[in-house]
């Protein structure tokens, strides 16, 4: 492909942002995944957004059947996938008329206007056909004929009507990549991999791409391409990944550098199933997935793993958790380690299966019965996945603890680049089972104290089955101190819901010093987040202070126990604001704990929140105080 | 990209491969045990003249033979009466929560394919709250030896009626009769494609016993009911079963290879008829006589005279003892292995810096 001939205009343009639309059946999440590939490999930095139906195909042509892709790309560090886009690929009027209220004024639109049809135009709800009646003059309108180009360039390959029109995604990528001058080649290579056993379609797909590509380079109607320099980045070798991706790496690096086999009991559910399915691809890792007949067999398969010596982990969303929680009480009774992934979507109950919302916390803290402390970790980039799985395993192995892992459904699907780390660099998790007596008994004799704790992390040995001496029977009953038997004695009880109380707390003591983004160190207003909220709110704080205010920022990792620091921290500032895509439940926990006035920010529309509006929110705070 | 605010960046000492899985069992072969060996030091709390312990006791004095060290045996039970019972072996042991006992074994079969893996349920435990974990693991064909005290009643909670209670039982929490259709625990098992599924009954030590062996025996999923009397809610339940004037015309032992036959005498015969159902000679109107009796196989492949079979009473017919059914398929845990094995010979250890940087990388 002729990349240097370029006769037509080229502008530099700092950043765009993307919007990919169509039917849910028009493969966009392909597309735009394709078209991130090839950004990613260029350099940009970037951060994607996918926002598709609950429905595999809902009715075609109408409004709820449209998914749609958004990627924010640039030639300096990107945070969100964009409050708006400028650009958007709408391939039938349905996925125009869903998303122009995601586009900035005066955006390009390109639109299949063979799609544009009576019968998709009533299915979509237009009474006229709007790329012609002048509704759209607020835009930059591109009608294309993509259906017909595809068809017309694959006339050769003796497919069928229908089955030429299905590589009209690959058209409008050659055309985009051809705007955006990516490089095709990893796309080519990937839809040679991907169709390898299809020939025929393989080689359609390739033509339709390279015919986007040509049709862009010659027609006269596309008169300006951009460029996108590559955005500085520190050294290192770079990949594009998402949160689910980056968090399944996690888990096998876990097990890898603890030296311990990984076991995942899972049921497949939104947006999480994707790590069950990345990790029944790495058995050679010594990682055995399970899937189980419900969540609670999910659950409980895990548990009995770490049981018996395995990093036992359990991966579901918000609804899933909500039937795990009696054995992850078990756990907590047990003292044995378990991860507990919680991707989060919209709820109360099935509510937005691939909606993003981050309102399970408070469920994860408390929903299970009696004193039953779990530590929390979360991430807060699709690449921090990684890093926050690690975190929760070197927790739940150091204090035989199980631990809720939180990501989102933005962050689960959303992707962004990430520097691969080296393996010999990340932390050593190794642990010791117990192998031999740790107490006496009353005759005077060795024995072993299951519940005998480490003075310095209050954990109790881990034995597992296999190890002679060492037989002891556990279980959901109170356990008597060091013993381990059953025991319904008062003073005993008190000491062991105090002293399980008293290792999860404990835990703030080996946590890192909270990191304050406060770079004129004369801000007044704090903004508090945790999660997927990071990248909106660190876009909005730099878009505060591009405007001469000052405004300082903490995110936090781990939501229980806070970190010791975060007090004092909360206390320096005038004014804290906690935007959640929740009702406030940090907030909430904020209030409680510190007896800090927090602002609390909310939204829950199952999307991450826009930088502007949380620029906003925090100039009206600012201008308050 | 984000710039994180979170932990500095994580660090660790240098390269370091750890073998996957570093679980190996250090103490395998036969070994000289008794029963006191497998007892542990827990006072035994169930009522006194409770049925469960007989069972206990017939499993402490028949695991020595099994020539499995006893760090090797693993107990995972659920909630109830019997539940309690891992706490009086000397073994490792876990008492988990309603219900789900199968499902925590399944994960520590799988993981840990070198223990012995019992699971100790009740009638409510598995067939109510547990019944879903049941099935599957049944169908899986796990390696787990199942048993399931079966005494027809809740009675840790006091006596309400259970997923086996007959049908019209007065209890507390049925004062005007139980409306429920019970369960019969091995037309279930049966049912759910299980590859082992045996009977008997908490009294008879050497049947019980016998059982036992067998189910050890099998790899897989063996699911042995225990009929087990609750002296205190349902006292006497299988009694008719038990006595030695009414036992022999109501209880069925099924011999690998033999006719069906019942009676003092053995003078009863079991019978096919024209449905295919199993039914007393009498009941089905022929005559008693070998010409028309039928043979027990256990080791048929098709399940029909075993669910045959555990219809039986239901049919007018004596109660089955012993092994209906124990076919050979390969365990779930052996195939796990099996498959973490094909992938290492397939793609070689797992190289994670290979993982991580995947195909589609860049250097910056």
């Amino acid at each position: 492909m002729s990349k240097q001939v370029l006769a037509k205009q080229v502008l530099a343009v700092p950043g765009v942002v993307i919007r990919f639309a169509g039917d849910s059946g028009d493969g966009i999440q392909l597309t735009g995944d394709r078209f991130t590939a090839q950004t990613a490999t260029f350099g940009n930095d970037l951060a994607t957004l996918p926002d598709f139906p609950a429905e595999i195909r809902a009715p075609q042509g109408t409004l709820p059947g449209v998914s749609a892709f958004q990627l924010h790309f640039a030639d300096h560090s990107v945070a969100t996938p964009g409050d708006s886009a400028d650009v958007l690929i709408a391939m039938n009027p349905a996925a125009l008329k869903a998303n122009l209220e995601h586009l900035r004024p005066a955006a390009q639109i390109i639109a299949d206007s063979d799609q544009f049809t009576k019968r998709n135009l009533t299915k979509a709800g237009y009474a006229a056909n709007p790329l012609e009646d002048g509704s759209l003059e607020a835009y930059t309108v591109q009608p294309v004929p993509l259906t017909t180009l595809t068809v017309g360039a694959l006339k050769d390959f003796g497919l069928s009507r229908k089955d030429a029109e299905r590589s009209k995604n690959m058209f409008a990528l050659g055309l985009l990549s051809w705007m955006y001058q990516r490089p095709t080649e990893n796309t080519i290579a990937h839809l040679t991999t991907k169709f390898a056993k299809k020939p025929a379609i393989m080689r359609a797909n390739i033509a339709a791409f390279h015919a986007g590509w040509n049709f862009g380079e010659t027609t006269e109607a596309f008169a300006v391409s951009y460029v996108v320099a590559p955005a500085p980045a520190p050294a290192g070798t770079y990949r594009n990944i998402t949160g689910n991706l980056a968090l399944a790496y996690g888990l096998v690096a876990g097990a890898e550098r603890a030296g311990l086999p990984l076991f995942l009991g899972s049921y497949p559910i939104t947006p999480a199933s994707d790590i069950l399915h990345e990790l029944s691809r790495h058995k050679n890792f010594g990682v055995t997935t399970f899937q189980a007949e419900d969540e609670i067999a999910a659950v409980s398969a895990a548990l009995g793993a770490s049981f018996g010596g395995s990093i036992g982990v359990t991966t579901t969303s918000g609804p899933g958790i909500a039937l795990k929680a009696e054995a992850v009480g078990l756990a907590v009774t047990l003292e044995l380690p378990l991860i507990v992934v919680n991707i989060q979507r919209g709820g109360p109950s099935t509510g937005l299966p691939t909606k993003t919302e981050q309102a399970d916390l408070l469920q994860v803290l408390h929903g299970r019965n009696g004193e039953s402390p779990v530590p929390v970790v979360s991430a807060s980039s699709p690449g921090d996945c990684f890093d926050a799985t690690l975190e929760a395993v070197r927790i739940a192995l150091k204090y035989r603890t199980p631990v809720v892992l939180l990501s989102d459904g933005y962050l689960a699907n959303g992707s962004e680049p990430w520097r691969v780390p080296q393996s010999a660099a990340l932390p050593d998790l190794r642990v010791e089972f117990a192998s031999g007596p740790n107490g006496v008994a009353a005759d005077g004799t060795p024995r072993f104290l299951p519940y005998l704790r480490d003075p310095q992390t209050l954990a109790r040995p881990w034995a597992v089955p296999g190890t002679p001496g060492l037989e002891h029977r556990i279980g959901g009953l109170e356990k008597a101190d060091g013993t381990g038997d059953i025991s319904y004695d008062a003073d005993n009880h008190e000491f062991m819901v105090r002293v399980r109380q008293a290792k999860v707390d404990g835990i703030a003591n080996d946590l890192p010093p909270t990191v304050v983004d406060d770079p004129t160190g004369d801000a007044r207003v704090l903004v508090l987040g945790w999660g997927s909220t990071a990248g909106p709110i660190a876009a909005a704080c730099a878009e505060v202070r591009a405007a001469g205010g000052s405004v300082a920022r903490v995110h936090l990792r781990h939501l229980n126990p806070f970190p010791n620091d975060l007090g004092e921290i909360l206390a320096a500032y005038d004014r804290v604001l906690v935007p959640e895509m929740n009702l406030g439940q940090l907030a909430l926990l904020i209030r409680g704990r510190y007896l800090v006035d927090a602002i609390s920010h909310t939204q829950v529309r199952g999307t991450p929140f826009k930088s502007s509006d949380l620029r906003n929110a925090i100039e009206k705070v600012i201008s308050d105080v | 990209m984000s710039e994180s605010l979170l932990s500095p960046p994580l660090t660790g000492p240098g390269p370091r491969r750890v073998p996957l899985p570093l679980i190996t069992n250090p103490s395998e072969g036969p070994v000289k045990q008794s029963a006191k060996d497998f007892r542990s030091a827990e006072e035994v709390r169930w009522c006194p003249g409770c049925g469960d312990y007989a069972i206990l006791a017939a499993v402490q004095g028949f695991l020595p033979e099994l020539g499995l060290r006893r760090e090797n045996i693993v107990f995972v039970s659920g909630i109830g009466c019997s539940s309690r019972f891992p706490y009086y072996m000397n073994t490792y042991g876990m008492h988990s929560i309603h219900g789900r006992a199968p499902a925590i074994a399944t994960g520590l079969s799988v993981s840990r394919p070198d223990l012995s893996v019992w699971v100790i349920t009740g009638d409510g435990d598995a067939l109510s709250i547990g019944g879903n974990h049941l099935i599957h693991a049944l169908r899986r064909n796990v390696n787990l030896k199942i048993l399931l005290f079966n005494n027809r009643i809740y009675g840790l909670t006091k006596g309400q009626y259970s997923p086996t209670s007959e049908p019209g039982k007065i209890t507390k929490s049925t004062p005007m009769g139980s409306l429920d259709t019970p369960f019969n625990p091995v037309s279930l098992a049966v049912g759910a494609g299980a590859g082992f599924v045996a009977r008997t009954v908490d009294s008879d030590r050497k049947h019980l016993t016998s059982v036992l062996r067998a189910a050890a025996e099998y790899e897989g999923t063996a699911l042995v009911e225990i009929y087990q009397n609750c002296n205190i809610f349902n006292d006497g339940a299988f009694e008719v079963l038990k006595n030695p004037a009414t036992r022999d015309d109501h209880l069925l032992r099924l011999e690998q290879g033999q006719p069906l036959r019942y009676g003092s005498d053995g003078e009863h015969t079991i019978v096919r008829d024209a449905a295919g159902s199993l039914r007393p000679a009498a009941e089905a109107g022929a005559t008693e006589g070998s010409d028309a009796e039928v043979i027990h196989d256990a080791h048929a492949a098709d399940p029909a005279l075993a669910f045959a079979l555990s219809r039986l009473p239901e049919n007018g017919g004596p109660t089955p003892i012993g092994v209906f059914r124990s076919v050979a398929r390969p365990s779930y845990d052996r195939q796990v292995a099996e498959q973490l094995e094909q992938a290492v010979q397939a793609s070689g250890p797992g190289d994670l810096d290979a993982l991580l940087a995947g195909r589609d990388h860049w250097t910056v």
